[in-house]
């Protein structure tokens, strides 16, 4: 039925010369946005195989392919970096052991908030939404991490971030939309709450689980601020940091990266490693994106009906 | 024991258990398994949450970390005296108000044409191609983003050749503070234009279909469709959204345009986040800085609380 009344709809469109124009536009300006999106993108992986000396000489140019020679070596020195190494160990040593923590604080908490009846839920509601109001700021909040002697340590970039109260609201949701019912009989037949919690209503809401957990690895894998105050010590840097300390200096730390390349050539090859650099950062989320893109969007319509 | 009798008395109605303390306890006796699974977050609260938030009063003293919190010694309101009457404080408000502004001004509407442009394209597979292009870039990292402003807009980047075809004199862009806002802004809406478009196509695909039909055999074209029908049926959804971009105006992130500025800006990209930043944590000047993220952070309430208490009566939509 619907469909029907889509055609029927759309065969009255299509008669109008105007509108016929404005959807050949919009075609086009679609093809553009595609353009305008993907080409940075697709610049660094071509310029990132280039000749940096070559590159140099076509700088400023678009770029179709990488410009001949080919050359690995960007790659090589990236990944000969002790730490560019580190940096993906860090980080996923945040992003699994954060995401986890993560995920059972948050659905801990939006189970307990999610129950009917408990008498200091409004009192803890209150409590926990105060803070996405009001925050310590900047300051207090690295005195705090100083105090906790967190400062230099890995934790540093976990605990203060344990739970996200937008995603725990949006759990408690996803909680709370489970069927009376079916909590009411375990609850008869003598269940405990962390047994209704993961027998029952953790296996109903895997979609939102599913959601949580990619909005928060994401978050701790795009993460650099954090590590940029609490760390100190270069090896222990997130992956992040480390590329921004590279891609930030003019000519990257360049004993460490460039070994035995002649001084004129060090200047070409930095650009060339910040391509690199950008690749190889970039390419795991593009690669996992397009398979994940339906939980990703799935993530916001749920946090739409919540708002 | 005494819970039973407790139970017992309520039952019959006798007043002293029905106290709010004794149903309490009895709340707690009952639910303590549902209590004792909010626990840590109560403790993550209290410690990385409201801790700092006592932590703020240094901005009423003159801290220094050997003396601690505690004993460092009152001094009033000197520091946001120090500030409000500091060279700084106009221009920290003047950019953290133009970003915040332009952002809003272009960022918001894009992703809503966007969204209106895509639901026009009929072929559903280009259609889903564009979507997942162009929703792709909200997942890069920042770092990643701004070092490909950089690389792009240097003297001899691709955009600023691009440009200067067109007659823009080679520089490089973030060297000058008239071209920061503009790049930070259209960075942005690059970055999140397709993400957020997403909310509005969610609400476009609840209009009912019936009312395209009614409009068309009444004559209506494309175009007025699109004014009677598809955008009163995505007004909720934007008055929604608006409230809440609105409530952010004074809050400009630190992260981004640490990533993009440079001292030889300033004098457009410097706002009151980032002044917090550098004062507090790369001068040490705790107790200032403080001062300045609390104004900062007062003003921002004020703001979310204003657009909350308008909105609530203007269009009966509300955050709380």
């Amino acid at each position: 039925m619907v469909a029907g009344k889509g055609n029927f709809h759309m065969s009255k469109i299509k008669t109008t010369p105007g509108y016929r124009i404005f959807t050949i536009l919009n075609t086009i300006f679609m093809l553009l946005m595609i353009v305008i999106t993907a080409y940075p993108l697709y610049y660094c992986v071509a310029a990132s195989f280039s000749n940096p000396t070559q590159l140099t000489l076509n700088a400023g140019k678009l770029l179709l392919w990488p410009v001949e020679p080919y050359t690995m070596s960007a790659y090589q020195k990236v990944f000969s970096h002790s730490l560019f190494l580190s940096g993906w160990t860090n980080t996923l040593f945040v992003l699994v052991i954060g995401t986890v923590i993560n995920m059972v604080m948050t659905i801990l908490t939006a189970y307990t908030l999610s129950r009917r009846g408990l008498m200091l839920n409004t009192p803890i509601t209150v409590f926990i939404v105060i803070t996405m109001y009001f925050s310590g700021g900047l300051v207090p909040g690295y005195l705090n991490i100083k105090s906790l002697g967190l400062i230099d340590s890995l934790w540093s970039l976990i605990l203060p971030g344990a739970i996200s109260t937008y995603n725990m609201i949006i759990m408690k949701t996803a909680f709370a939309s489970v069927p009376d019912s079916l909590v009411e009989s375990a609850q008869l037949d003598g269940a405990k709450h962390i047994t209704i919690l993961t027998q029952i209503l953790v296996p109903l809401s895997v979609p939102t689980i599913a959601v949580l957990i990619l909005y928060y690895g994401v978050g701790h894998w795009n993460a650099w601020f954090a590590a940029s105050i609490y760390l100190q010590t270069n090896s222990k840097f997130p992956l992040q940091l480390v590329m921004r300390n590279i891609l930030n200096s003019a000519n990257v730390n360049v004993n460490e990266m460039m070994g035995d390349v002649g001084v004129e050539d060090q200047a070409r090859y930095v650009e060339l490693i910040k391509y690199a650099l950008i690749v190889v950062s970039t390419v795991p989320i593009l690669i996992l994106y397009p398979f994940l893109q339906r939980y990703f969007v799935k993530g916001v319509m749920i946090g739409a009906i919540k708002g | 024991m005494t819970t039973k009798f407790q139970t017992a008395a309520s039952e019959s109605g006798l007043g002293k258990s029905n106290s709010l303390l004794a149903r309490l306890g009895r709340d707690i006796r009952k639910n303590y398994g549902a209590y004792l699974l909010i626990l840590p977050a109560i403790l993550y609260y209290t410690i990385f949450c409201y801790k700092p938030m006592y932590g703020i009063i240094i901005a009423f003293k003159d801290f220094s970390p050997g003396k601690g919190i505690f004993g460092s010694p009152w001094v009033g309101l000197k520091h946001f005296e120090a500030f409000f009457s500091s060279y700084y404080f106009w221009r920290l408000l003047k950019n953290t108000l133009s970003i915040s502004l332009t952002s809003i001004v272009f960022g918001f509407p894009a992703p809503i044409i966007f969204a209106l442009l895509l639901n026009e394209i009929r072929n559903m597979k280009f259609k889903r191609v564009v979507q997942t292009v162009t929703y792709m870039p909200h997942f890069i990292s920042l770092v990643v983003i701004c070092s490909l402003i950089k690389l792009f807009t240097a003297e001899d980047g691709i955009i600023t050749s691009l440009l200067s075809v067109v007659g823009f004199e080679p520089v490089t862009m973030l060297s000058k503070s008239r071209y920061f806002v503009p790049l930070y802004v259209i960075s942005g809406i690059w970055q999140e234009v397709g993400w957020g478009s997403i909310i509005y196509l969610s609400a476009l695909t609840a209009i009912d279909p019936g009312l395209y039909e009614a409009a068309t055999i009444d004559g209506a074209t494309r175009w007025q469709q699109t004014l009677h029908v598809t955008l009163p049926g995505i007004t909720s959804t934007i008055i929604i959204m608006l409230i809440l971009r609105m409530g952010s105006v004074m809050s400009v992130g630190y992260e981004k345009i640490i990533l993009l500025y440079n001292e030889g800006i300033f004098e457009t990209a410097d706002v009151i986040s980032t002044f917090v930043y550098r004062k507090g944590l790369q001068q040490f000047q705790w107790s200032y800085s403080t001062a300045v993220g609390l104004f900062n952070s007062v003003i921002n309430f004020a703001i979310v609380f204003a657009v909350n208490q308008i909105s609530r009566r203007v269009s009966e939509v509300s955050l709380w």
